[in-house]
């Protein structure tokens, strides 16, 4: 079949059954939107940025475990999408990026809009390319497919040449990959399986450490029937909310500098940590000489890279989690006594007892977390939770009841505010028939507030809830303990109206500032079912905790903060 | 802890970019670089020396793994190392000696101009420096090393 550049990446996109793109268009990629406005095989919502393209994209990923596309032009279109890029790749996130980039005879010639967009990306991408001849653009889209969801997932960029773009070839879409290099591990080593059950038979106060890479392999049901076959407690990282749902007895919670007590105790004492797909991130490791300190590290990574990174392991194990668990399950039925480690869940559960995760509840004032504790009430498995970054993101992260994967989209590595509303469109537009929540900060929300346009346009109806502290809240609370309150630069007391701005972009607006007024608001919210934001007036000087300061030891938290 | 590896990649476009950004976006060292072609492939063979300590190498390696285009990481075993060295010499200089020193580290003279000779030295990197700081008795205006080429056996 013979097609121009353009007409390839449609035929390639319907062969790999994406049936939404995010994008913007421009100069050098007006050839593929030419294309896009003839076809009908996959749905494409124009942002209002290039960066909530990728950020939409990356929702629709997050919520789905499919691969987000985007499309964006050269030049500004590209750089704007790098933000979008890089919180994919440190989550490693599923995503195809396909670039428009100035005529192959201009390259190199600072042409209007050039720039060297794979220079620009080859750090925040899994892989990367620029299109220089036409002949290759079916294969490069299929291995760009291949390789964003296969192994670690993560973003591939292909930018395409105009020219490229125009060109005619042969279009025939590889039916299989056969790439000379790239060859993941999917299967763990069986001998170094059986000697992590071996390790486990051993432990006295075995601790379950789950990751991203959990919700990434959908390994969640083989992990909580792991769990619950060998008795052992488990933490989640801030990525792997939601794998063993909040219900579960075994789960102690998130762990970390704003984890739950519980679950950093259960760290430090442990004599055994089986790390089922983390990266130890330093956000949960704290003081890397104390972390763990006692404890045998089996790490379960498809990522070799990501294995004895930070810490040295004991039982390393590559392989994709959901089959590594898988062979562990028989194994451990047979050999683990799930009995053996009761004195250690009761010493844990004590713990839980002595400093659950709590907050001052006031009636004068909103407490932050008792908004998102009551949409946690009313909403519970019904929602999926999206955040921005900041304080709201940590509590909604402590405080929202989560139950299955997937439910929790949250920028972790990156930690990118912008990512709450953009990345909710995308979420909605992938699961209709959920209630998408954004739980955003006065500070976040205005990175992207240009998407309520794109969620108008286009019916998403999004949920925004704004905690609004009129702070730079997570700062200020730092700039609070560690910098002697020396407010430099985070107070937003000077705020748009929120609700008359929803209300602009023709969406419903409301300000709450009690508890009845905020459960009668969130109700018509979700009733009227169009884009809404919720301007939740909180106690300016609420802070998240515990706390482990930047650099600190997991046992050794700030449980409280006292003037 | 100095470390030499042989990295076999696709000789494709921007393949040595990805490897150097590895190593500045990591903040690991190169210390030397060479990259070329291998004979009837599709490949190419780079020669990096570089150092760090033991899980610093041992990232270096798992990093350069993960790249895409990477076939193959050689990283231990025994290797033949040899680099390359041009020394530029002012005719003006008492050559006394020269000869016998070219002998003893596989060197010849490569060229000669009006007023200067280049001399070539083909040898084991830590010789190489040994034979850099001999020369320097011939006062040479201009010395130019290859990085190291490294076989593994």
């Amino acid at each position: 079949m013979e097609l121009s550049g353009s007409q390839m990446v449609i035929e390639a996109l319907r062969k790999e059954n994406v049936s939404v793109v995010f994008g913007y268009p421009g100069g050098a990629i007006m050839n593929v939107y030419d294309e896009v406005y003839k076809q009908n095989y996959f749905k494409h919502i124009l942002t209002r940025h290039e960066q909530a393209a990728l950020h939409a994209a990356d929702g629709y990923a997050r919520a789905t475990g499919e691969v987000g596309v985007a499309f964006v032009t050269s030049g500004p279109g590209f750089t704007n999408a790098v933000t979008g890029l890089a919180t994919a790749y440190m989550d490693s996130i599923p995503m195809v990026v396909i670039s428009g980039q100035v005529p192959i005879s201009m390259i190199g010639t600072d042409a209007f809009q050039e720039i060297d967009a794979v220079g620009i990306s080859r750090p925040c991408v899994k892989h990367n390319y620029l299109v220089k001849d036409v002949k290759d653009l079916p294969r490069i889209l299929k291995e760009a497919f291949y390789i964003a969801r296969s192994g670690r997932p993560g973003p591939v960029h292909v930018d395409i040449p105009k020219d490229v773009t125009a060109q005619i070839g042969h279009f025939a879409y590889p039916s299989e990959i056969k790439m000379q290099t790239y060859k993941p591990t999917y299967k763990g080593n069986p001998r170094q399986i059986k000697k992590a059950i071996e390790a486990i038979v051993a432990a006295k106060r075995p601790v379950l450490y789950i990751g991203g890479g959990a919700i990434n392999s959908n390994a969640s049901a083989e992990v909580r029937e792991f769990a619950k076959i060998c008795g052992i407690p488990a933490v989640e990282t801030l990525m792997a909310r939601g794998v063993m749902g909040d219900e579960n007895p075994l789960l102690l919670g998130m762990l970390g500098m704003h984890g739950c007590y519980s679950a950093n105790m259960a760290m430090s004492e442990a004599d055994l940590m089986i790390a089922f797909g983390p990266r130890f991130d330093d956000r949960v490791t704290g003081k890397l000489s104390e972390f763990a300190k006692h404890a045998k590290i089996i790490h379960v990574d498809i990522d070799p890279s990501s294995i004895g990174k930070i810490v040295p392991i004991d039982y390393p194990i590559v392989g994709d989690l959901k089959n590594v668990v898988e062979a562990m399950i028989p194994l451990a039925k047979e050999h683990v006594d799930a009995d053996k480690y009761k004195p250690w869940r009761d010493l844990l559960k004590r713990y839980n007892e002595i400093h659950p995760l709590k907050y001052e509840d006031s009636n004068e004032v909103l407490k932050p977390q008792w908004a998102i504790e009551r949409v946690g009430q009313l909403l519970g498995d019904k929602a999926i939770i999206c955040t921005d970054v900041g304080q709201h993101q940590m509590w909604a992260a402590q405080f929202y009841p989560f139950s299955y994967p997937r439910q929790w989209l949250s920028s972790g590595g990156l930690g990118t505010m912008g990512y709450g509303l953009p990345a909710a469109i995308g979420a909605k537009v992938a699961i209709p028939s959920k209630t998408v929540i954004n739980f955003t900060g006065d500070g976040s929300i205005l990175m992207n507030i240009q998407e309520l346009m794109t969620a108008v346009e286009n019916k998403v109806a999004v949920v925004n809830i704004i905690l609004n502290n009129q702070f730079l809240g997570m700062v200020r609370q730092w700039q609070t303990f560690f910098y002697n309150k020396r407010y430099s630069s985070t107070d937003l007391s000077v705020q748009p109206d929120f609700v008359k701005l929803v209300e602009s972009f023709g969406g419903r607006g409301f300000r709450v500032k009690t508890k009845d007024e905020f459960d009668k608001a969130l109700k018509e919210a979700i009733e009227s079912n169009t884009v809404c934001m919720i301007d939740v007036q909180v106690d300016r000087f609420e802070n998240v905790l515990p706390m482990v300061p930047a650099g600190g030891t997991l046992y050794n938290m700030m449980l409280e903060y006292k003037e | 802890m100095r470390r030499v590896l042989s990295v076999i990649v696709l000789n494709e476009d921007g393949v040595l970019s990805r490897i150097s950004g590895l190593f500045a976006g990591r903040g690991y060292n190169i210390d030397s670089l060479t990259v070329a072609p291998i004979p009837k492939t599709n490949l190419s063979r780079l020669t990096i020396v570089t150092s760090g300590s033991t899980p610093v190498l041992e990232q270096i390696v798992k990093q350069l793994h993960k790249l895409i285009p990477t076939y193959k990481v050689i990283e231990s075993g025994q290797f033949v190392e040899k680099e390359m060295a041009l020394v530029k010499i002012p005719l003006s200089e008492d050559f006394n000696g020269l000869d016998a020193m070219l002998k003893a580290y596989n060197g010849t003279i490569a060229s000669s101009g009006e007023d200067f000779i280049v001399v070539m030295v083909a040898d084991d990197y830590d010789r190489i420096d040994n034979f850099l700081k001999a020369v320097k008795k011939y006062n040479p205006t201009d010395i130019v090393r290859s990085g190291s080429v490294a076989m593994d056996i």
